[in-house]
């Protein structure tokens, strides 16, 4: 086992403890964890199975390995970036509808208010 | 009895407010109809809060910037949840006066026109905003006839008095931006019916347009996206 695999994987490891514990406190939802779940899952398979990159490259007409590894990950983190922007926009949508609701519902209770001190 | 809602979105609108307020409150509507103010006041940075709280008016707070769609959209809210017939959305920088409300009253009264928009362009007189504005206008105006077929040449007022058919699509779908021109293709898509008539607008009394130099470029595209969504979205 050359130095970098080594190192890949105590990296990854660590990366995987650190999501496991941003889950367990309640500050990352499981559903965003399974992408980046998945994502160190490949990069531990990748740094154990070191034939594997090189394989890949053929099955895919890659002529220089480390380059598939960068177009699939670009592609990987723009997908991810879409998927944010989707979540955001949702949440944009839910905001503005708390807003407008709560709007309404403190002037309703002003105008209780008043009613009860004239009362 | 017809109840209407005067929607006034605001936002650091504070020097401008007592004046239409005042108007307002002192405009004579035709006898069947029943008025009431709505300041929504978009989490305004200067007194606007309090200056619409000196009035005898519905004040909605939000606690949250929306941006005008946002704001008006709350409005609507209102009026819908209290039974209101009709609902008016009135800029809180002055330029649309207040007694021109009675000309869109009258027109609806005769035809019962689901939304009816107060336009700068059918008629002489009042303000003319710069070039760049009017080509703009005129490209949303080629715009809108291109995606609903329909002839509303002041495309991006926002002067216009909805029916209860129209307050429950905007409490709906109204887009939260650049609401304007965008809502007319949904409303020619819900199969509403849109007219105009001419009215006289001011300059603003206070505070600057929402749209300005680079932001105009930006405000083109994103309308025009918006425009070409809502067209071909799905109803639901």
């Amino acid at each position: 086992m050359s130095r970098i695999q080594v190192i890949t994987i105590i990296i990854n490891c660590v990366f995987i403890g650190y999501i496991a514990r941003l889950i367990t406190k309640g500050k990352l939802r499981e559903e965003y964890a399974i992408v980046w779940c998945l994502c160190t899952f490949i990069l531990v398979l990748f740094s154990f199975w070191t034939k594997g990159l090189n394989l890949m490259s053929k099955i895919f007409g890659v002529f220089d390995p480390p380059n598939l590894v960068f177009t699939a990950f670009i592609f990987l983190i723009l997908i991810y970036l879409l998927h944010l922007s989707v979540v955001s926009s949702k949440s944009q949508h839910s905001i503005t509808r708390l807003t407008q609701e709560m709007a309404l519902l403190i002037e309703k209770m002003k105008k209780a208010e008043n009613k009860d001190q004239t009362i | 009895m017809t109840k209407i809602l005067i929607i006034i979105p605001c936002y650091n609108e504070g020097n401008s407010l007592p004046l239409i307020l005042e108007q307002l409150l002192h405009l004579k509507l035709p006898a069947h109809f029943k008025m009431e103010i709505a300041v929504v006041n978009d989490c305004s940075k200067d007194d606007t809060q309090w200056v619409a709280s000196l009035y005898p008016i519905i004040l909605l707070d939000l606690l949250v910037n929306l941006g005008i769609g946002g704001a008006v959209q709350t409005g609507f809210l209102y009026a819908m949840e209290n039974g209101f017939d009709l609902a008016c959305q009135i800029d809180g920088d002055g330029q649309h006066p207040p007694w021109e409300l009675i000309k869109l009253l009258e027109f609806y009264d005769q035809t019962k026109t689901n939304i009816v928009i107060g336009s700068r362009f059918l008629d002489e007189g009042g303000f003319k905003s710069s070039f760049a504005r009017r080509l703009g206008i005129r490209y949303f105006h080629w715009l809108n006839r291109v995606l609903t077929g329909g002839n509303i040449y002041d495309s991006t007022s926002g002067f216009r008095l909805f029916d209860k058919a129209g307050i429950a699509l905007a409490v709906e779908k109204y887009p939260d931006e650049f609401p304007e021109p965008a809502s007319l293709v949904l409303f020619s898509k819900y199969g509403l019916s849109t007219k105009e008539v001419p009215v006289v607008m001011s300059e603003r009394l206070a505070g600057k347009s929402s749209i300005r130099n680079f932001k105009s470029v930006y405000y083109c595209i994103k309308v025009t996206i918006s425009m070409l969504f809502i067209f071909i979205r799905k109803k639901t």
